[in-house]
């Protein structure tokens, strides 16, 4: 079993985070896993995005033309990434500011506005954690509780921002299931 | 019977490659003199370059280490940080130093790295046979300058002692001749002061030593004195172009 | 301590320290800059040497003097950065210095690109600079292999004095997968005192040691040569490593890969393999010395009608499969070497069209 998520947006919007504290809640359950960024003057404003891939046995091919699942953070990523998702995955679109769907029926298509969701509970570069929390409730490729612990060490060194990331994944789950 | 003269420790029981009239062999003396007064034979490592100087560790009793064309003072860094211990000093010429070296020198100059470069600038390449070096004088002929040195077409002499004294970086840039007596003298101070400032991990420090070369200048010896008094002296004056205090 | 999410560019400099390395000198380049923004911070908790040099010709020697002064030393770049680095590595290497330079490669030639490649193979496997010489090269496939063989390169570079290379491509520096870091290295005590210009007083000797690389005797320079000769055979009769995948199989093809395109090519043999095809793979994990025996052996399976060498460059490993396979198979090339990694599907649809 292995399944890949891609997640991808404008660079600052911290599409790499989300992919890393996926990855490392997959590690912390047992899985195999690898993370793997796009790099170079793409990271620098242009569309960023990085491959999660969780699976049972080793990992061969990191190389991902077709994800399972498609976390879009803005219209760009939508347009170019849609059509690689294979049928039957989920691709999640960021509906704060993307006014498009992604046109494809054989898909689980869902909409979350997380800009806004992240200016409610404070913090506009929640964000992220609001996508990365909606995702992983409408999947269950993980378990909630490993992607809250994965937060919480990603945030060691920054403990005041731990609140309100774990409000952010919450409010995200709270989100998917509407 | 009293010892009045004798080979310093430093130095090497080996006849030089060197030609008749040379001053490397001035400077390896100088150099020996004042490794030996100060003590520090056991703990230091020269670094040796390409150029006439190429075999310079033939001629000394301590650790040294050869280098690629202009690459000492990176060596010498190399060397230095891992062991800041140690007395390091490199020893090059002004093809080595001041062309294909450059970058490594000012570098190494401005990052203040505590060891000691001992740049000898008798404006010529002597091992290649005599061909133009960045501290030909204008004018002067040389193999691949047999008209003299256009200064119109590849610039005036680098001042290198001026060049390295005009970083920020703290550092003893000193420019000083190894043609007479009277400024062989100057020379022996200014190395000691180098290495002073070496063992009291003060500074980076440059000792510009204006040499001759009669082979590839074609005149004697006594003329290349002569000649490198007269006309190197009023272009690369000596003295003492920084200090660290 | 449990597994950690690491890049692998991270992951090599946490390894070096691993080590015992604790004198780092680069230049930064894309994409391993990560190494050097990860040991500027580690390095001097560890009481250790970090230097960001002026260019990469500046940090090759630098290594040079550290190296000769008796230091356990490595630096990190990426291809067009290592080229700058070979002039040094041929004087490290006459000098016999031991010494680890980790290439992570983009594509080129020229300034080429930085996503991933193997387009330095032959430079990194043959002797890299001028002169006679050869590094021993290894080649990792994962971020835990790369810790692995950054390790290991260290007691490596000082049993044959010699400069050893890491050979990861862009996605090896560039990922991250969970790594579980080896204990400290404890590495026997080295002769260093024998040959390392570290002050005669740290030896506590009369006679001065000399680091060098000139030989103007011509007989004396053969007897150079010879001598080195005989450690990079020792290194091939002692240190080659490979990885054999699914050679138990009655295999019609076998592929010889490494690195990243290695994994690639893991993934298209089970896909096949669902389909009832069975195709062997040698994965080999060092360069130089090459696994030639092993990779002739498979080729010559009786069930093999033929070797292809999949890589990220254009037909370079297949010089080496060539090499050993001595025209008893028909060995050919498949790959890409602009960045774009070949898919499972793209070496599926190649694998069958070869049948």
């Amino acid at each position: 079993m292995q399944s890949e998520v891609q997640f991808a947006g404008f660079g600052g919007q911290g599409i790499m985070l989300s992919g890393k504290i996926l990855a490392q809640a997959a590690m912390e359950e047992g899985f195999e896993v690898v993370w793997i960024p796009s790099y170079g003057p793409e990271m620098r404003g242009g569309t960023a995005y990085c491959t999660v891939v969780i699976g049972d046995q080793p990992i061969g091919s990191p190389i991902i033309r077709n994800p399972q699942h498609l976390v879009a953070m803005n219209r760009p990523s939508l347009e170019k990434f849609a059509p690689m998702v294979r049928p039957g995955g989920i691709i999640f679109i960021n509906s704060s500011i993307i006014s498009i769907s992604s046109q494809r029926s054989d898909v689980d298509e869902f909409t979350v506005p997380v800009i806004d969701i992240a200016k409610s509970i404070g913090n506009v570069k929640a964000a992220n954690i609001v996508a990365l929390g909606a995702f992983v409730a409408r999947s269950g490729i993980l378990n909630m509780a490993s992607v809250e612990a994965s937060v919480k060490f990603e945030f060691a060194k920054k403990e005041k921002f731990i609140p309100l990331n774990l409000k952010a994944l919450a409010e995200g789950a709270k989100a998917a299931q509407k | 019977m009293v010892k009045l003269f004798t080979k310093p420790e430093a130095l090497a029981e080996q006849d030089t490659h060197y030609c008749p009239g040379c001053t490397h062999g001035v400077i390896h003396r100088l150099l020996a003199e004042v490794i030996d007064e100060l003590g520090i034979r056991g703990r230091t490592v020269g670094i040796a370059p390409v150029g006439c100087a190429v075999l310079a560790y033939n001629y000394f009793t301590f650790d040294f280490q050869e280098a690629a064309h202009g690459r000492a003072p990176a060596m010498a860094t190399g060397v230095k940080r891992v062991r800041p211990d140690l007395m390091v000093f490199t020893y090059q010429g002004d093809g080595d130093l001041a062309s294909i070296g450059m970058g490594e020198i000012i570098h190494a100059a401005n990052r203040g790295e505590k060891f000691t470069s001992i740049f000898v600038n008798n404006a010529v390449y002597g091992m290649t046979g005599g061909q133009m070096a960045p501290t030909t004088m204008p004018g002067q002929r040389t193999t691949t300058s047999p008209m003299g040195r256009n200064v119109e077409d590849v610039g005036m002499p680098v001042k290198v002692a001026e060049l390295i004294a005009a970083l920020t970086t703290p550092g003893y840039i000193v420019r000083q001749a190894v043609i007479k007596p009277k400024y062989i003298v100057k020379a022996k101070k200014a190395i000691k002061k180098a290495f002073t400032y070496q063992m009291e991990n003060r500074c980076f420090s440059l000792v510009e030593l204006v040499s001759t070369c009669p082979t590839n200048w074609g005149l004697t010896p006594l003329e290349s004195v002569d000649w490198a008094e007269e006309n190197m002296l009023s272009y690369y004056q000596l003295g003492e172009y920084k200090t660290p205090e | 301590m449990g597994k950690v999410l690491m890049k692998g560019n991270e992951a090599i400099g946490e390894a070096a320290i691993r080590a015992g390395c604790l004198n780092y000198f680069a230049y930064p380049i894309t994409p391993q800059s990560e190494v050097a923004e990860y040991l500027t911070h580690r390095l001097p908790e560890e009481g250790g040497v970090f230097l960001q040099g002026e260019s990469e010709v500046a940090v090759s020697y630098m290594i040079f003097g550290a190296a000769a002064a008796g230091a356990r030393v490595f630096t990190t770049s990426s291809s067009p950065g290592i080229s700058l680095m070979s002039e040094g590595i041929s004087y490290i290497a006459s000098a016999q210095c031991p010494a680890v330079f980790v290439n992570i490669m983009r594509g080129g030639p020229g300034l080429g690109g930085i996503l991933p490649s193997q387009a330095d193979y032959l430079q990194a496997t043959k002797g890299i600079g001028h002169g006679d010489f050869r590094m021993l090269v290894m080649a990792p496939a994962s971020v835990q292999e790369a810790v692995e063989m950054t390790m290991a390169a260290f007691p490596l570079a000082e049993k044959y004095r010699n400069p050893v290379m890491i050979l990861g491509d862009g996605l090896i520096g560039q990922m991250m997968e969970p790594v579980d870091f080896p204990e400290h290295l404890k590495t026997p005590p080295s002769n260093k005192n024998a040959w390392a210009t570290n002050g005669m007083d740290t030896r506590q000797s009369e006679a001065r040691n000399l680091v060098k690389s000139l030989y103007l005797d011509p007989e004396q320079l053969n007897q150079h040569n010879l001598m080195l000769k005989a450690k990079y055979e020792q290194m091939e009769a002692e240190e080659v490593k490979a990885e054999a995948y699914n050679v138990d199989k009655d295999y019609k093809i076998l592929i010889v890969s490494y690195g990243t395109m290695s994994r690639v090519c893991k993934t298209a043999i089970m896909q096949l393999k669902q389909e009832g095809l069975e195709i062997g793979l040698i994965r080999p994990q060092t360069l130089f010395p090459f696994p030639g025996e092993m990779v002739l052996q498979a080729a010559t399976k009786d069930s093999c009608q033929a070797v292809v060498s999949i890589e990220m460059s254009m037909g370079q490993l297949v010089e080496d499969v060539e090499r050993y396979v001595k025209g008893q198979r028909p060995v050919s090339w498949f790959g890409k070497c602009g960045g774009e990694v070949p898919t499972p599907e793209e070496i599926i649809d190649h694998i069958k069209a070869m049948l």
